[in-house]
């Protein structure tokens, strides 16, 4: 049985229609990430697993019950929010035990959750102080505790890491997927940070103006993804996006960038214009003899490895690479790519070919 | 450095004067109430203009409790302000809630209508009143008051609820429900703890707005019994001539009621209840 199931979910605001149909499937225990750019309804799919908003049509099923008409409150889900939502007139333990009072448990056992989640957590010494007395990241993790005393069905996250600064970012990251690989609760994780996606996910699902554009692994995205959407969205520096042309040559058909050929393609495509994909890291550095000539443009050391920015014909280009090459702005470096590295996409519609 | 340094000062100086000055003013018809209810009637028109008379007396107060209806008025004026009070914030605080969370249809025209309602002198409408309440028996009665003020009170409390509740983050009773909240209880436990200073507000005005009313106290009510207490301070002003002296006392006496319901309340009436309820 599905932990929980979205069939043919719609959502209208007005006239405005902002999810146009939504099929999802979560497995229970999955920690399932929901990414896209700011607009795309990631909270307000969020917002209809929770019950705090309605479906326009659609059904949406916990456990293998369908929900649609059950009040948040009898849904038995966590919410964590991006604003924390966290009741300024409690202290850190009301805050805890609110839920656990309404379901009227034992005050003793009540006191146990609070106090083995505020372990969990780091927080024990906070325990009796109000909101305001909290930086953002302890009032992150008072969010967190609140949500995990319950030992709900599911955990639903918007954004909860977009008010921390990197550092703590990075931590909070890591001890979420600690917490989750603890508790085995199903958790869906709405981020607009591709890194959080890739690093937290067991599975991402890709959205994009109110539509599921792919639903896979982070690596599955990452080295296939299934439109020009998915293929920018994920990664950074993003996936390199350049037009060429398919020519029809005596050998078979040729995947031309400018006069340079690339790869060969499949017979089908001859004569075709396409949009060429390929990571940033995938392009690699050549010699003169075997490379394609390109001008350097701008030099971005990172650290980790160096971008270099380059002039393709015409067209933008950048390279990743770890090591450290003794190169600057304006020389002509060259520059070569696997047939196995290269995506191909539809121009019109972005779809991967 | 010299110069803005000084600079500051002077604005501190006349940020000061100005407030100085406002309160001097504001404050300065309550002192004058207070001295006359203290002068005796023989010092009132011979010792010129003084700020403190050169004898005291309480016996202007004294008359005013012992000889006057005054205490039958102050007691009126307490249950009608109170019970208005008590009744506008209750249904203002549900058409607040009402029209800062929900869209329903009707909003629009539903809180243009009550706009309107405020535009109307009061003049205008007494005589229709009058004819509607008289058949209900609601003319020289307290109830009569009560239902008057209140409904002409709710549709600026209504506006006045509505920010208080505007100011309090959605998603805190969002969260409640998921704790397993009903959205009632999500506003007993965490909204209503929250608009206390603003119910506090509510009650406050309503009820200074119900004490001092004077045109439909006066229109609607003319047997002694029924009378409250500012229809009661024109009594004092005869075809012939006015008692001063008792006047102001009676005027000092009717404050003690207002004074002392905003005592109650004044805990409730501070701001920043919300801090760290999100981010920030
Ligand atoms: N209550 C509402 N009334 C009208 N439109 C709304 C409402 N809530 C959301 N929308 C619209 O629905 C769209 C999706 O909103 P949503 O909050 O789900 O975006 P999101 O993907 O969570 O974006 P973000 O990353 O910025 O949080 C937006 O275009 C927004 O303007
Ligand atoms: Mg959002």
């Amino acid at each position: 049985m599905k932990a929980i199931t979205i069939e043919g979910a719609t959502k209208n605001f007005g006239p405005v229609q902002v999810l146009k149909g939504i099929d999802l499937a979560i497995e229970p225990g999955e920690f399932v990430v929901l990414i896209g750019p700011s607009g795309c309804g990631k909270s307000t799919l969020l917002r209809m697993i929770a019950g705090l908003d309605d479906l326009t049509s659609g059904s949406i099923s916990i456990d293998g019950r369908r929900v649609n008409d059950l009040a948040p409150k009898d849904r038995d889900i966590a919410m964590v929010f991006q604003s924390y939502a966290l009741y300024p007139h409690m202290t850190v333990r009301g805050n805890m035990s609110f839920s656990l009072k309404l379901k009227r448990t034992a005050s003793q056992a009540i006191g146990r959750a609070v106090a083995n989640a505020a372990n969990l957590l780091g927080i024990e010494t906070l325990i009796d102080r109000k909101p305001r007395e909290l930086s953002g990241g302890q009032r992150q993790r008072v969010a967190m505790g609140r949500a995990i005393v319950r030992k709900p069905k599911a955990f639903l996250f918007d954004e909860p890491l977009s008010n921390l600064d990197a550092r703590l970012r990075e931590q909070m990251r890591f001890e979420i997927r600690k917490l989750h690989r603890d508790l085995g609760a199903t958790s869906v994780y709405v981020t607009h940070d591709q890194i959080e996606a890739m690093t937290m996910a067991d599975r991402i699902v890709a959205m994009n103006g109110g539509i599921i554009q792919q639903v896979g692994s982070p690596l599955e995205l990452y080295d296939e993804p299934a439109n020009l959407f998915v293929a920018g969205f994920i990664g950074s520096p993003a996936m390199n996006v350049l037009s060429a042309s398919c020519i029809r040559t005596g050998a078979g058909t040729e995947l031309r960038l400018g006069a340079s050929t690339l790869a060969m393609v499949e017979r089908g495509l001859d004569g075709v214009s396409v949009t060429l994909g390929i990571r940033p890291e995938r392009v690699r550095l050549a010699t003169a003899d075997s490379g394609i000539a390109a001008e350097l443009v701008l030099v971005e050391p990172t650290g980790l490895g160096t971008v270099a920015h380059l002039n393709l014909g015409g067209q933008l280009l950048k390279l990743f690479t770890t090591e450290r090459p003794r190169i600057s702005a304006g020389e002509t470096i060259y520059i070569r790519v696997e047939p196995d590295d290269i995506r191909l996409f539809d121009p019109e519609t972005g779809v991967r070919i | 450095m010299q110069g803005p340094d000084t600079r500051r000062r002077l604005l501190w100086i006349a940020h000061y004067l100005a407030v100085g000055a406002y309160v001097v003013v504001a404050l300065f018809p309550l002192f004058w109430l207070l001295k006359v209810s203290v002068t005796p009637n023989s010092l009132l028109y011979s010792e010129g203009v003084r700020l403190w008379p050169s004898t005291m007396t309480f016996a202007h107060y004294v008359s005013v409790i012992r000889h006057t209806d005054f205490p039958l008025f102050f007691v009126n004026s307490t249950i009608v302000s109170a019970t208005t009070a008590v009744l506008t914030t209750l249904i203002a605080a549900g058409a607040g809630y009402a029209f800062s969370r929900f869209t329903f249809r009707g909003k629009f025209w539903l809180v243009g209508l009550m706009l309107v309602t405020q535009m109307f002198p009061l003049v205008m409408v007494i005589a229709p009143i009058f004819r509607l309440f008289a058949p209900l028996g609601l003319t020289n009665s307290l109830t009569g008051l009560i239902v008057i003020y209140t409904a002409y009170n709710i549709p600026f409390a209504a506006f006045l609820m509505q920010s208080f509740f505007d100011g309090i983050p959605r998603e805190l009773e969002e969260a409640a429900m998921i704790d397993g909240a009903t959205r009632f209880g999500a506003v007993r436990q965490i909204v209503l703890p929250l608009t206390l200073p603003g119910i506090a507000a509510t009650l406050g005005f309503t009820f200074t707005a119900a004490w001092s009313e004077l045109l439909f106290a006066l229109m609607l009510n003319s047997r002694q019994e029924a009378t409250t207490f500012p229809v009661g301070l024109l009594t004092f002003v005869s075809k012939f001539s006015v008692d001063f002296g008792e006047m102001m006392a009676a005027g000092v006496l009717a404050l003690i009621p207002v004074c002392v319901f905003f005592l109650l309340i004044q805990r409730h009436l501070v701001t920043g209840l919300t801090a760290g309820a999100v981010k920030g």
